[in-house]
């Protein structure tokens, strides 16, 4: 609802869409308490907001804050024309392309990653101040703070909500793809909440990325490899927590319990991704995904290919995070000790130093190698540097196994 | 190009005769051809007037209600547009909703540039 407000309103006027819609539901729950639900609450809820809509337009049609100059914005300045191009825009089947426009918008390259996501999830996912901010474990201040610098960058720049002209749109969906990305990872492994996986958020990035997907300008193949990614993926979320949502490896993990359905949605959306021109990292992962999915069991799977697509992507997309996924497959196809000298070959380690898997892994090698008290160093370090309560418990046992194996 | 005022009269839009049904397929109408007016750059404004009004008079600044005068003669709105002649303009005119109505008026008008 935003999408189409901030389309009628430009995006210089953010602020008076969030405003409309805030207002509409404040009414909604005023006379849906009085009166009940109506039949149809969300043609009720999109009614309201358009009549709202009009007042302002007549109340500000000869304010500068409004830039009627656009064409389809013109004709809300003649009362000939207002009423019908209002429903026009409120037409069902443009509301999603008006969600897909504000996510291009969203993630003009103009505005930093932590900013786009943080508006999306604002805008587009619905998510109050406070979420946001639980979600990224940074105070609602912060998170105000950056959604009032996105707004100001909106202000200034009139941005406009369309989809981005050809040699553009390749880079520009790159780059909401990319916030999608972040935006599962953040659910898929939250590093910021007591919560290990964050279906809300899990959900929100298969949403926009589906939307992605059936648009005709958008239909690109690391759409498609993007969302086949997400869905193996998810495929196994019901089986990496414990009841008490502890988390479970993939070698432990009950294969029973991951989801067919969304693995099989996984492969067709492959398929899709497969006829393009180009392999993205997208399909790289995905295709990594894929081989955990179809593997009866963890002995089972095919480390072999798993490694080569890394090998792959470390030459093509190198990465110090890349690397250190290829040195897990190592570990599995050649052994720990072969795992030890890729680990140090890895380049750029500064930037792993902070993350905690990168110690944790050092560990595991050391672990595997027999060599309890190097692996307790690194396991102690990566115990230090996640603010994850599961994943610090999952560390404290493997700790104290060494302590009960040193003994 | 050259600047027109279109005036016009009758036709039931003004009127309120129109069932909801019937009024929002008409303005729809509307909103096509002043769409279609936009999007070649000679849209200037447009606006439906209310029946009542009032009048000033002379230099003796006479206040008086009306004009009052039959709703079909009255003018119930305007729009500005620019076209290249009266040819055009009348062309531009042509696809006025308002003419759906047999009473429905369009009056072409150039404005004028004062030579000073």
């Amino acid at each position: 609802m935003v999408s189409v407000l901030t389309k009628i309103f430009g995006t210089e006027n953010l602020e008076t869409a969030e405003d409309v819609v805030q207002q509409t539901f404040l009414d909604a729950i005023n006379i849906w308490k009085l009166k009940g639900i109506p039949d149809n609450p969300s043609a009720w809820l999109f009614r309201v907001a358009k009549n709202k809509a009009i007042d302002i337009i007549r109340r500000n049609k000869f304010s500068v804050q409004y830039d009627f100059n656009d064409n389809e914005r013109k004709l809300l300045t003649s009362e000939y024309s207002l009423a019908v191009t209002m429903d026009s825009f409120f037409k069902e089947e443009l509301v999603k392309d008006d969600m897909l426009l504000m996510m291009f918008a969203c993630c003009h390259p103009g505005i930093s990653e932590e900013n786009q996501i943080t508006l999306i999830l604002k805008i587009l996912c619905g998510f109050s101040t406070a979420e946001i901010a639980k979600a990224f474990l940074t105070s609602e201040d912060t998170v105000s703070k950056r959604l009032y610098r996105t707004k100001e960058f909106f202000r200034e720049h009139k941005i406009k909500l369309e989809i981005p002209s050809v040699h553009e749109l390749e880079s520009r969906t790159g780059a909401v793809l990319n916030a999608i990305y972040l935006l599962f990872n953040e659910g898929y492994n939250s590093t910021n909440s007591n919560d290990l996986i964050r279906e809300d958020l899990i959900e929100e990035a298969m949403m926009l990325c589906k939307l992605l997907t059936e648009n005709k300008h958008t239909q690109l193949p690391e759409v498609y490899a993007l969302m086949a990614l997400m869905c193996f993926h998810t495929s196994r979320s019901n089986s990496r927590l414990t009841a008490e949502g502890e988390i479970i490896l993939l070698k432990d993990q009950d294969r029973n319990k991951w989801d067919r359905q969304l693995i099989q949605r996984g492969y067709e959306f492959m398929d899709i991704a497969s006829f393009g021109k180009y392999v993205t990292s997208y399909h790289v992962e995905a295709a990594i995904a894929c081989e955990h999915c179809t593997a009866k069991s963890f002995e089972d799977t095919n480390w072999k290919r798993i490694l080569e697509y890394y090998e792959w992507m470390c030459r093509f997309y190198p990465s110090p995070i890349k690397e250190l996924n290829k040195v897990v497959a190592v570990m599995q196809v050649h052994g720990a000790a072969v795992a030890l000298q890729a680990f140090e070959k890895i380049q750029d380690k500064k930037k792993l130093e902070t993350f905690y898997i990168y110690h944790s892994i050092h560990g595991e090698i050391y672990l595997k190698l027999n060599q309890l008290s190097e692996a307790k160093i690194y396991f102690g370090k990566a115990l230090q540097l996640t603010q994850s309560e599961r994943e610090r418990t999952t560390l404290k046992d493997k700790i104290s196994k060494i302590d009960a194996m040193k003994n | 190009m050259k600047e027109y005022l279109f005036l016009f009269r009758g036709g039931d839009v003004h009127s309120g005769k129109l069932s909801p049904e019937q009024n929002q397929a008409h303005m729809q109408k509307w909103m096509q051809w002043m769409g279609g007016l936009q999007e070649k750059g000679q849209l200037g404004g447009a606006q439906p007037l209310n029946t009542s009004g009032k009048q000033i008079t002379g230099n003796k600044k006479v206040i008086t209600d009306g004009p009052f005068m039959e709703g079909k003669e009255m003018v119930g709105g305007y729009l500005m547009c620019k076209a290249n002649s009266y040819d055009h303009a009348v062309e531009v005119a042509m696809g006025c909703p308002i003419l759906d109505f047999e009473d429905g008026k369009v009056e072409v008008r150039e404005i004028q540039e004062l030579k000073m």
